[in-house]
């Protein structure tokens, strides 16, 4: 299983970067893609919106399902990936490497709850 | 309980991805469901289907019993080996199940149905068989896998792969089977494609995948068959169809014989009570998105609604059949509601695809 371990990541499969101005780049992680089967349609947010921790903010869907993707902490969407919009497939074909939207956290406590490499590995058993 | 087929330690074994399907741990990819898709347009592919279930029905009236159980007649299959699709229905009109019958002989007919529906089918026959006093019997071969076979070269990689295949199966129409043994080689399928479907025993199932997988048949999962059978405008039972709804109104009108009037099947009164109310017809999105089973359609007629939706590799589109008012046309524009917005569709004939060709 590929979960690299400078990530942080959720319960619910996405995976986040802590980049150097606090700002956090998400993704979803390798094992979703897994799950998911071949992408073939993004919904993600538009820059400038306001979510919350845990509320569903974009849609992933596959050939086989639709699934939602959570914000994995309150803040403001800076921007979404347009080039994986127009390439859904860049998903599975890398899932680190395809981004899917930033987000500024509110608060810089915010990705204290974030789960570590290892801690993920352990929720996906 | 989880059920296995035959072939479940050969899927597993092979990397597939393993998902639960009406009780039975099943195959949905190898690794790409797209790629398997094209496979079975372009080349070869193969599908487990063991967890559907053959009923073989013996006996001197097997003909007459089945001619009162289903709702398209089996008088009309008269060459031994000739399949027939139908409906069985409740005394309502509802849809129990689809099938296929083969007849195999005056006394000997061969009825395979669905893996979710298999224990209620048994009931339902049994109950039906009891009620009539036929003199038949029913048999379930739980003894049996079944293999699919589909795409253009389908038939010949079969022949290749399988010693003394060809000169049973090779005059075979459409639609036909022959026996050669103890396996049943049919040319039927659920994709749009030619091809087989093989009935073997179980014990010689494992060996025969790995000899076709040698032949350069593509491992399929039943992902893919969703998506090609889809395409290829063919209903799926418990989607597009089932104990509520009619086939009149499902869009298998074409399935029900209605014209031997002395034939007294179980529904034909309340098809013929009930009438028509809607029909089934394809979708292609025109927005971006991906149309699922269950969402709510707008014509300039009224409400429909999506019954099953998907990607479609060949169309890399969106596609969906729907239940929509009588009067809409091919041609017409819709709306589809997906996710509280209105997205753009385009009602069309299917098949979407067929013989690796797309057709809308």
């Amino acid at each position: 299983m590929n979960i690299p371990a400078e990530l942080r990541y959720t319960a619910s499969h996405e995976w986040i970067r802590i980049e150097a101005d606090g700002t956090l780049t998400v993704g979803i992680t390798d094992h979703a893609q897994e799950a998911l089967g071949d992408v073939v349609f993004l919904e993600l947010p538009e820059a400038g919106r306001l979510v919350a921790r845990e509320e569903a903010i974009a849609v992933i869907e596959s050939v086989k399902a639709a699934s939602d993707i959570y914000a994995p902490v309150a803040g403001e969407i800076l921007e979404a990936n347009q080039a994986a919009v127009d390439a859904p497939e860049a998903v599975n074909a890398d899932a680190y490497a395809t981004w899917l939207f930033k987000i500024k956290p509110t608060d810089a406590t915010g990705v204290d709850g974030l789960l570590s490499a290892a801690d993920y590995q352990a929720s996906i058993g | 309980m989880t059920q296995y087929t035959p072939l479940h330690a050969t899927h597993v074994a092979a990397g597939a991805r393993m998902v639960d399907f009406a009780g039975w741990d099943m195959p949905v990819n190898y690794g790409s469901q797209i790629e398997e898709h094209h496979a079975v347009r372009r080349d070869a592919g193969m599908f487990d289907v063991s967890h559907m279930l053959a009923l073989d029905l013996e006996g001197p009236d097997a003909r007459n019993f089945l001619r009162g159980l289903i709702a398209n007649d089996v008088a009309k299959l008269l060459e031994p080996g000739k399949a027939l699709y139908s409906c069985m229905l409740n005394p309502q009109g509802g849809v129990i199940d689809d099938l296929i019958v083969y007849y195999l002989s005056d006394t000997f007919f061969r009825v395979v149905v669905n893996a979710g529906t298999a224990d209620k089918d048994v009931a339902w026959i049994r109950t039906r068989m009891e009620a009539t006093e036929t003199r038949s019997t029913l048999a379930a071969r739980r003894d049996l896998a079944m293999i699919a076979i589909q795409g253009p070269n389908a038939r010949t990689k079969v022949w290749a792969a399988i010693p003394g295949s060809e000169p049973v199966s090779t005059g075979l129409k459409p639609f036909q089977g022959a026996f050669y043994g103890e396996t049943f080689i049919a040319r039927t399928g659920y994709t749009g494609e030619d091809g087989f479907e093989i009935t073997l025993p179980a014990g010689q199932a494992a060996a025969t995948w790995e000899a076709l997988a040698a032949a350069g048949v593509q491992a399929c999962g039943l992902g893919a068959r969703d998506t090609l059978r889809l395409e290829a405008g063919m209903p799926l039972y418990g989607n597009d169809m089932d104990e509520e709804v009619s086939p009149l109104d499902a869009g298998l009108a074409w399935t029900v014989d209605m014209k031997d009037l002395t034939r007294e099947f179980v529904g034909r009164a309340a098809l013929l009570a009930n009438g028509t109310h809607r029909q089934s017809l394809g979708l292609i999105l025109e927005d971006k998105g991906v149309l699922r089973a269950h969402q709510k359609v707008f014509t300039a007629l009224g409400e429909g609604e999506t019954t099953s939706g998907t990607f479609s590799p060949t169309l890399e589109k969106s596609i969906a059949l729907a239940r929509l008012p009588l009067g809409v046309t091919p041609g017409d524009a819709v709306e589809v509601e997906i996710r509280g917005r209105r997205l753009k569709a385009r009602v069309v004939k299917t098949p979407f695809a067929r013989n690796g060709q797309a057709l809308v």
